[in-house]
């Protein structure tokens, strides 16, 4: 494992890589957004070790404003991770994507590569329960909020949301983010068939947890993959 | 059984990781909300947009009181009166 920088816009965000970069399989990652993200990332590094063993190399960019970067969360958008993560996967030479939950929305920029998605979900999903969670936590503190109200206040000004601080444009995009459709799409799910992975939907758990038997699958199932795109 | 309950059972297990034959040993008068650890304020949020977008309905604030998540059978009742709407 280690870390490599890729520069977007001028300003440099780290990768984490695994595995050979010059194999012939080259996954880019994009994990799931916000807290989501926080909740895989143990299983998503897990599965990266894996695939190197399986010959395949893999790399998890940071987007502007999460994990190290040194950038402001609250001037990002939904599009601007878009560009930052093409950037990456151009930079380190990818030749397949693997998105995951929100990971769909960002990773749509590469039409030309094979993607793989588990579990995609909508902007409006992600925001909405990010929402809720701030009224949840406000309601614990006395103070009496609602959805409208708080996205009316977050279209003026910065927000705090689930410990994400928001601008304007985050909201607006994330409002109207789907996961566009591609030629050479597999869309994957959780469950016991051929094509699944198995696991749980950790993403939504309360507190990060692993699962080493869900970093196996989900190995095992983007090697079979990957090979099958031909690349 | 029906498929309501099913959808909501897996919820359930897929958001707050309880062991499947917990949730499948639920009955109308189990208790939620203050009797599972791991349904604390800030599960309820995710709970309700998985809700939305697994059973299609829409959830407004004013729907959320305390008592939405006391039992399985207050769940299941507001889920099925939501989908009759």
């Amino acid at each position: 494992m280690r870390h490599i920088p890729y520069v977007y816009n001028g300003a440099y965000e780290f990768c984490l890589m695994a595995g050979d970069a010059n194999a012939a399989r080259r996954i880019i990652i994009a994990a799931p957004l916000f807290d989501e993200m926080n909740r895989m990332r143990r299983v998503l590094v897990s599965t990266m070790r894996l695939l190197a063993l399986r010959g395949i190399a893999s790399c998890l960019p940071d987007l502007p404003g999460c994990n190290e970067s040194v950038a402001d969360l609250a001037v990002q958008d939904v599009d601007i991770w878009r560009s930052t993560f093409s950037a990456a996967a151009a930079q380190t030479g990818a030749t397949h994507v693997v998105s995951i939950r929100g990971g769909a929305l960002i990773s749509d920029g590469l039409g030309d590569l094979p993607h793989w998605r588990l579990a995609p979900v909508k902007g409006a999903s992600l925001l909405k329960t990010m929402l809720r969670t701030r009224i949840a936590s406000d309601k614990e503190a006395g103070i009496i909020n609602s959805m409208d109200a708080l996205l009316a206040s977050g279209l003026d000004a910065r927000i705090e949301l689930a410990g994400n601080r928001m601008g304007p444009a985050m909201l607006i995009s994330l409002q109207n983010a789907e996961a566009a459709d591609w030629p050479q799409l597999t869309i994957a799910a959780l469950g016991e068939g051929d094509d699944d992975v198995t696991g749980s939907a950790l993403w939504m758990r309360a507190e990060p947890q692993d699962d080493p038997a869900m970093a196996a699958s989900l190995a095992e199932q983007l090697d079979r993959w990957s090979a099958a795109c031909g690349k | 059984m029906n498929k309501t309950e099913d959808i909501l059972r897996a919820i359930l297990v897929d958001l707050l990781g309880l062991p499947a034959a917990q949730v499948t040993a639920m009955d109308a008068d189990t208790e939620l909300f203050g009797a599972l650890p791991e349904l604390d304020s800030m599960a309820v949020a995710g709970l309700l947009t998985e809700m939305e977008d697994r059973l299609g309905i829409t959830i407004d604030d004013d729907d959320v009181d305390g008592e939405l998540f006391a039992t399985f059978g207050n769940l299941v009742a507001f889920t099925q009166a939501k989908l009759a709407d």
